[in-house]
């Protein structure tokens, strides 16, 4: 046969498609329960560790129904959806697009001996793709008990180390609302003169050098994301003055 | 230059032979001793930098990114040679680049069903190894013109030549730059308590490429031969 034929060049192509295609859609369908498990298992490790719990993946799944009390959708206004499962039916890069009043917005609700913490999925973008992470609050709604952040394709170095837990370990302890009880979320700062942190009433972390545009994306979609639970925050929060 | 000054920097010039020869031959042998030394794909090549520079901040990416390469380039090695003698030559880069890109899809889902964490360590830069030049070279340059057998040594070979660069610059970047080893602590509390600090550059690209630059330094004054003589 003529190897140099159009028809022979064609059909080659033709064939090779169809059989790499093949070969492609069955490792992915066929692999596809596997990376959807370590997917959900991880989340719940995520989850567990912002109010820190370590726990490796395979243990996740235990000590998240042990932990984890209670899981809420909200509504804009604050308000409770039963019908939607907020750990399973929630993609927030979905939910974010919605007409508002549609929006359901996930919420936990952990409990480590007597303290209850409450914790709030993020979704932002970084410098190249999406950044994500969680951010558990104290009894107060207002202390940061712990934060974690991951992304899709942050630079490896720069703006990935948001991943790593020495700068997750900033968030810790920091405040959501300054004294007037407006919303001021965490910015992290390239000025705020304070490397290490102890500062914990400025509303502001130590960025990192070289990852500014990463940096910046994670104080949007703090601030974003928490103006979502503004209602609910809100209302627990009088409601905790008033027994007090 | 000429082929007789640099006879090794050449192994696309040896074709099977027509007699039956052993498994590891002479010859075959060569195939993987070839590209960890004087015919490196990094030093001497200079392919594959790219990825190189990316990825050699820390030692177990770099270790795992080795290895991904290396079943890519032996399984698409393997391939484009079985095909050889099939693939039109009007579209053979085509065919390549649809065999390399369908390997590295089939090493990122793999991974990200039994080696989750690494595969998320990894990100974009499994995507990254069909862009890498050594695996297009190898395919070009051996693959269609040698045997099965041959061909999965020299990928094997080369993907190994190309992992031991980016496992020694890894190494360095990474007891410099964070003063671990496989992200455990190795330089002891006590040196950074009388003033030893960590080197951030080591942990920028810049010296990923100085690194490199000293390593063809020390090779080539130790490697007679890889001297250009103009």
């Amino acid at each position: 046969m003529n190897r140099d034929s159009n028809a022979y060049t064609f059909g080659f192509a033709a064939i090779m498609v169809v059989v790499v295609a093949f070969v492609l859609a069955f490792t992915a369908s066929s692999l596809k329960d596997l990376q959807s498990e370590n997917v959900r298992k991880e989340k719940m490790q995520n989850i567990l560790s912002t109010i820190g719990i370590e726990v490796d993946r395979e243990g996740a799944e235990v000590l998240f129904n042990q932990y984890v009390t209670n899981q809420y959708a909200l509504r804009v206004d604050g308000s409770i959806d039963e019908s939607v499962n907020a750990f399973s039916d929630i993609k927030l890069a979905y939910e974010l697009k919605k007409n508002p009043t549609e929006q359901r917005f996930p919420l936990y609700v952990a409990k480590v001996e007597d303290d209850q913490f409450f914790i709030i999925p993020l979704r932002g973008v970084g410098l190249w793709d999406a950044i994500w992470g969680y951010i558990a609050l104290k009894e107060d709604k207002n202390t940061i008990k712990g934060a974690v952040f991951d992304h899709k394709a942050e630079t490896a170095g720069l703006g990935a180390e948001i991943t790593q837990q020495w700068f997750m370990n900033r968030f810790t302890d920091e405040k959501i609302f300054d004294e007037g009880g407006n919303l001021m979320g965490i910015k992290v700062s390239k000025t705020n003169n304070d490397p290490n942190d102890t500062d914990k009433n400025d509303h502001e972390v130590d960025a990192i050098s070289g990852a500014t545009i990463t940096g910046d994306g994670v104080s949007d979609m703090i601030a974003e994301r928490l103006k979502h639970y503004l209602p609910y925050l809100q209302v627990n929060r009088t409601v905790a003055v008033l027994n007090n | 230059m000429s082929k007789e000054q640099h006879p090794v920097k050449s192994p696309q010039i040896l074709f099977v032979t027509k007699e039956k020869e052993p498994l590891f031959s002479k010859k075959n042998q060569k195939l993987l001793k070839d590209p960890l030394d004087d015919n490196n794909p990094i030093t001497v090549q200079v392919l594959g930098i790219c990825s190189a520079l990316a990825i050699t901040v820390k030692l177990e990416p770099a270790v795992v990114m080795s290895i991904s390469v290396m079943a890519v380039m032996a399984a698409s090695n393997v391939v484009v040679s079985l095909l050889r003698n099939l693939i039109p030559s009007r579209i053979r880069i085509i065919v390549q680049l649809v065999v390399v890109a369908s390997m590295v899809i089939l090493v990122d889902q793999i991974l990200k069903a039994y080696a989750y964490d690494v595969s998320k360590q990894l990100s974009i830069f499994v995507g990254l190894i069909i862009t890498n030049c050594i695996v297009m070279g190898r395919l070009e340059a051996f693959a269609l013109g040698n045997g099965v057998w041959r061909s999965f040594l020299d990928g094997v070979g080369n993907a190994f030549g190309f992992g031991i660069m980016l496992i020694l610059v890894a190494f360095f970047r990474e007891l410099f730059g964070s003063g671990q080893l496989f992200s455990v602590q190795v330089i002891p509390q006590f040196l950074y308590d009388i003033g030893y600090e960590n080197n951030g550059l080591m942990l920028l690209s810049p010296m990923a490429l100085i690194t490199f630059g000293i390593i063809i330094w020390i090779q080539r004054s130790r490697n007679r031969k890889l001297i250009e003589k103009n």
